[in-house]
């Protein structure tokens, strides 16, 4: 039975100071990796021979705007169906340049789920086939799950916050 | 299963299909859908045709696209049930077991036996009501309406076992974080005792009698619409369509939760992916459920059925009435006032179409910070082009039902 340990040693040794924050959140391995290595990654450990992650379970994104300079992030979840073991790999993007490069090359999945992240996020992903918009209507200008558009209308004033105590 | 069948090779429809495409062809533009009765819900695809064949197609989603995620990161935890059973409506209590597990897990409450039993006992209620749909509507696809009429009787019974258990039928909010909502009634049990003893079996066995060796229904579906292990893999199919592609991947088995483990059942797999593996595989897949439908109530245990979990499961009404404590702490999860721990989960369940995952993100508030559903139909229904290429209007349409497609899970 391949253990976490195993996987994060085999992948620390390869890739060095590009992966860090190595954590298990409910016994799912996680860590973060940059742009510049993602596919390289996603690429050594599909072809991996004893890992063999080659199923994409989902791609997703996420808003952290206090988070300077690592506002957006990109989260896979990979497994191993052989192994039956799951991984989640984490890449933080800058606001000012959200790009990073596709991942359809790989798994025919990453089309539509990269098109919803950037639908949702507005994270560009460079070499994808057909980059627009799939839930939302095209003419959207924004890009409605970042953090700074609050669900509620902010100009109502029958529910206030203070009242309940938030 | 379909290779043991007798293929039809030189009929006239077979003959049709390997007629090369012409360059000079004047193609037809066809909108199939938003709303047309074939789909079975709101989505649309631009077909390009040569006469009745499918040259290319490209699908448009997100017609009843009803912002979820968004929604859920304004709600307290026990709210985001009620967006869950909007998914897959056909199978709306294993969306809200999968919903509590994930809260649970993120937690750490364990749940009493008695409860994962009941919710076993329900998931797989719901897993037979999502496949009954699947398979008559296909019937009906394909020109026969009777099956469709015999089986509808059936899931009206089990969405009375629904009714009986949470008092709704399609979008059931079923079961609580930390539990179930109420017990087992002797009512429930023996409604669901009738049905897995004897409606269901009758039923099904009829129903495929009239389908399984069918030649009509045979020519029709065998070898349409088929994809390949590898490519099913690649496009992330999960669920009975994968495992009618060969692939023997059940989240069940490989990740047992609510006590799966305890069970024993087989996962039915196909040889060749196409629509007649599909409709095997769920139809087996029912009977299955039934086995471990059988098993949980036989071996039900005694005991509580809620978690002793008092900031999440409302206490009882009495004890709100009479007791301060409790009536604090309904007031607090009423008002959605308690904070979560902080942390990250995935965690899936076996959805009536696959793989229906649940990655909640809390930063220690009221609410997710961030709540991604991996919705089996918004991955698979991608490879739908691919499969329909150059087959015949009518294949497309069965091939459709039988990739089990539902508008509210595909959109969210």
């Amino acid at each position: 039975m391949l253990s976490n340990q195993q996987i994060a040693e085999d992948i620390l040794a390869h890739f060095g100071e590009n992966v860090k924050n190595f954590e298990e959140p409910y016994e799912l391995l996680t860590f973060t990796t940059n742009r510049q290595n993602i596919i390289n990654l996603l690429v050594y450990l599909h072809k991996h021979e004893t890992f063999r992650f080659r199923f994409l379970t989902d791609i997703c994104g996420i808003h952290l705007p206090d988070n300077a300079g690592e506002e957006f992030g990109v989260i896979y979840h990979l497994h191993s169906l052989e192994n039956n073991k799951r991984v989640r790999i984490k890449v933080f993007l800058s606001a000012d340049d959200i790009h990073i490069p596709t991942a359809t090359t790989l798994y025919a999945t990453a089309n539509w789920l990269e098109r919803e992240t950037y639908d949702f996020y507005g994270i560009i992903f460079d070499g994808h086939p057909n980059l627009k918009r799939i839930l939302n209507i095209e003419e959207m200008d924004y890009f409605p799950m970042r953090k700074e558009y609050p669900l509620e209308d902010a100009t109502r004033n029958d529910k206030i916050d203070a009242l309940f105590g938030r | 299963m379909a290779e043991e069948l007798i293929i039809p090779k030189n009929t006239t429809d077979a003959l049709a299909l390997n007629r090369p495409i012409v360059e000079d062809t004047e193609y037809t533009t066809l909108n199939l859908g938003p709303t047309h009765p074939a789909t079975h819900g709101i989505f649309q695809n631009v077909l390009k045709m040569d006469g009745e064949k499918i040259v290319s197609g490209e699908q448009t989603v997100g017609y009843i696209h009803r912002a979820f995620e968004k929604i859920a990161e304004r709600r307290p935890f026990y709210q985001i049930t009620t967006l869950t059973d909007r998914m897959n409506y056909c199978s709306s209590p294993i969306n809200n077991m999968g919903w509590h597990m994930t809260v649970e897990k993120l937690l750490g409450v364990t749940v009493p036996k008695r409860a994962q039993y009941i919710r076993v006992i329900m998931m797989e209620l719901a897993r037979i009501a999502d496949h009954l749909i699947c398979n008559s509507i296909l019937g009906v696809d394909t020109g026969a309406y009777s099956g469709f009429l015999y089986l509808f009787q059936e899931r009206e019974k089990i969405y009375e076992i629904y009714e009986e258990m949470c008092g709704a039928r399609l979008t059931t909010n079923m079961g609580r974080i930390g539990g179930m909502e109420r017990d087992l009634s002797p009512t429930a049990l023996k409604k669901i005792k009738q049905a897995v003893y004897h409606d269901l079996p009758k039923a099904l066995a009829e129903f495929e009698k009239l389908f399984n060796r069918n030649r009509i229904f045979i020519d029709r579906v065998v070898n349409v619409g088929p994809i390949m292990a590898e490519r099913a893999l690649e496009y992330g199919f999960t669920g009975p369509n994968l495992r009618a592609a060969g692939v023997d991947y059940d989240v069940r088995v490989m990740e047992p939760y609510s006590s799966y483990e305890d069970f024993d059942f087989d996962i039915p797999v196909g040889h060749n992916g196409d629509t007649y593996d599909r409709f095997m595989v769920r139809n087996q897949e029912m009977w299955e459920s039934i086995k471990i439908i059988k098993q949980a109530i036989e071996n039900l245990p005694e005991g509580p059925y809620y978690a002793n979990e008092d900031h999440y499961y409302l206490p009882p009404k009495q004890a709100v009435y009479s007791n301060m404590e409790a009536l604090i702490y309904h007031f607090k999860i009423v008002m959605g006032e308690i904070d979560a721990p902080v942390g990250e989960v995935y965690h899936a369940v076996e959805g009536g179409n696959g793989e229906l995952g649940f990655y909640l993100v809390s930063d220690g508030g009221r609410a997710p910070y961030r709540l991604h559903f991996r919705r089996p139909c918004f991955i698979y229904y991608q490879a739908y082009p691919e499969m329909c290429k150059g087959v015949a209007i009518s294949d497309a349409i069965a091939i459709m039902s039988s990739l089990n497609v539902i508008a509210g899970e595909l959109d969210a």
